[in-house]
């Protein structure tokens, strides 16, 4: 696992409280993970206080799940 | 319209003597004092270094790590106190009618760490405003209710009542005229509040609001003492289960005492003082007996607001006096506030509590650290001196009085 998805994966076991087996790539945040509309926003400024990057809103809308997240952050990051 | 009557049913306490019901009975009944050094934060600047925390509370032991992050302290005593007395009533939550349960909260301030938290973050930062999402949710003084709402699906009338320390009498009070005028059957009412931070701490010192007695913490809260300096203060909640007498008594719940009236005023005079007459604490003594239909001479005991201070004490008697007349030497009056500190929105419930469990056990709990008399306070006057007395008690008020000259006034008796 990469650096930047096990920091993510870490991320999401701590704010939506789920155990770390769960926090698998093709894992849906509200479907699969609890998060509520409340707690998804928060999900996407955690990862840009983590990685130090701007997630713009129309893009946060495209990041439903664990693997769309990790996506996201690599390619901001390279 | 014939109002109905309305009884206590169920009980719940988490207070700085004592986390459960049975463990604040405990504390009141044998003098304890709540008050210790502050463990929160550094109160190396602060001009005032304790006050009355909770003790060995472990939100943990209650709510899940994702909840605890969602819930304010003061939102997290709220619903642990209230599950308390939920509990303690018996009542059947799959066969009432929760259209007809309401939840009515007093908080004076709310989630008060939470705005210093994400206040502090912010101006930590470059000025990009980075407030986590759950800020105002978390902080809003109404979601305490809206919390216990939620986890029982009470539909019902659901708010919060913000009167300074008066917030959760005025709370017992509006739920009493919602159950007796028909619109609901049973009502979680109650307060809670988790101000003991660096901004109330700071707040309230700047005030000179706060004892400062740094060298004694255990003995600062010395309601009606001459050396009183201030009150001490404290965090924690109480519940109380309100509900109508012939629902009560259809499911044989065990009832505790009657809510007979209550009684609200205002000074109308200043911010913080005390009105020097006392006229809005005769008043609110008044209103209530009147709503009550009692005579003063049925009042065996009194929990008063007392809390300490320099003027607030001294004019809550001087009304007593007033309004009993020659029956006030005869009523143990006593402040509760001495052990457990003064828990801001939350002192009414607690004080309520106070009140029906020294009717329920015939003991009525003292006003501890009591050294040197003031000689501005009626001697004949019984403040329930540093020792529990034994008495039946068969009607029992208590008073609360918050910042803005809002009093408020309960009064419970036995069930006839």
């Amino acid at each position: 696992m990469s650096d930047i998805a096990s920091r993510v994966k870490a991320i999401i076991v701590d704010k939506l409280g789920v155990d770390e087996n769960e926090v698998v790539a093709e894992a849906s945040f509200t479907n699969d993970l609890g998060a509520d509309s409340l707690d998804t926003v928060e999900l996407i400024m955690e990862f840009e206080k983590e990685f130090d990057i701007q997630i713009p809103d129309d893009q946060a809308e495209n990041i439903a799940t664990v693997g769309q997240a990790i996506n996201y952050i690599e390619e901001a990051k390279n | 319209m014939q109002l109905k009557r309305v009884v206590v049913t169920g009980l719940g306490a988490l207070t700085p003597i004592g986390n459960t019901v049975a463990e604040y009975w405990e504390g009141l009944k044998n003098g304890k004092s709540g008050c210790a050094p502050i463990t929160y934060f550094d109160t190396e600047k602060f001009k005032t270094k304790f006050a009355c925390e909770l003790k060995g509370f472990d939100p943990l032991q209650f709510f899940d790590r994702k909840e605890v992050r969602k819930l304010d302290r003061f939102a997290q005593y709220a619903l642990v106190s209230s599950d308390e007395a939920i509990a303690d009533s018996g009542l059947d939550l799959d066969t009432l009618d929760k259209f007809r349960v309401g939840v009515i909260w007093g908080a004076g301030i709310g989630g008060l760490e939470t705005f210093q938290t994400e206040v502090l973050n912010f101006a930590e930062g470059d000025g990009t405003p980075r407030f986590n999402p759950f800020f105002i949710p978390k902080m809003i003084a109404d979601i305490a209710p809206g919390n216990i709402s939620i986890k029982h699906g009470f539909m019902g009338p659901n708010y919060t009542t913000v009167s300074a320390c008066a917030s959760s009498a005025n709370a017992l009070i509006d739920a009493l005229n919602y159950i007796r005028l028909g619109y609901c059957d049973v009502i979680v009412a109650g307060g809670s509040e988790a101000a003991v931070t660096i901004a109330g701490m700071g707040g309230f010192n700047a005030m000179h609001a706060l004892s400062t007695r740094n060298e004694s913490p255990e003995t600062a809260s010395r309601p009606f003492d001459a050396t009183r300096d201030g009150f001490v203060l404290g965090e924690g909640a109480g519940a109380l289960i309100l509900e109508e007498y012939e629902h009560a008594k259809a499911r044989g719940a065990k009832i505790y005492a009657e809510v007979a009236g209550g009684g609200l005023s205002s000074d109308a005079y200043h911010m913080t003082a005390p009105h020097p007459d006392g006229i809005g604490v005769v008043r609110v003594m008044e209103n209530c007996l009147k709503d009550a239909g009692m005579a003063p001479g049925e009042v065996d005991a009194i929990n008063t607001h007392g809390t300490s201070t320099p003027l607030g004490d001294v004019a809550e008697l001087k009304a007593i006096s007033r309004v009993f007349g020659a029956h006030a030497p005869e009523i143990n009056i006593n402040s509760t506030k001495s052990m457990t500190g003064h828990l801001l929105g939350a002192a009414g419930a607690i004080e309520a509590i106070a009140s029906i469990l020294a009717m329920e056990h015939s003991l009525v709990p003292p006003t501890i650290n009591h050294t040197t008399v003031d000689d501005q306070i009626d001697p004949s006057l019984n403040l329930t001196l540093n020792k529990a007395q034994p008495r039946e008690v068969n009607v029992a008020m208590s008073n609360t009085f918050g910042f803005g000259g809002h009093n408020a006034c309960i009064v419970f008796k036995k069930i006839g």
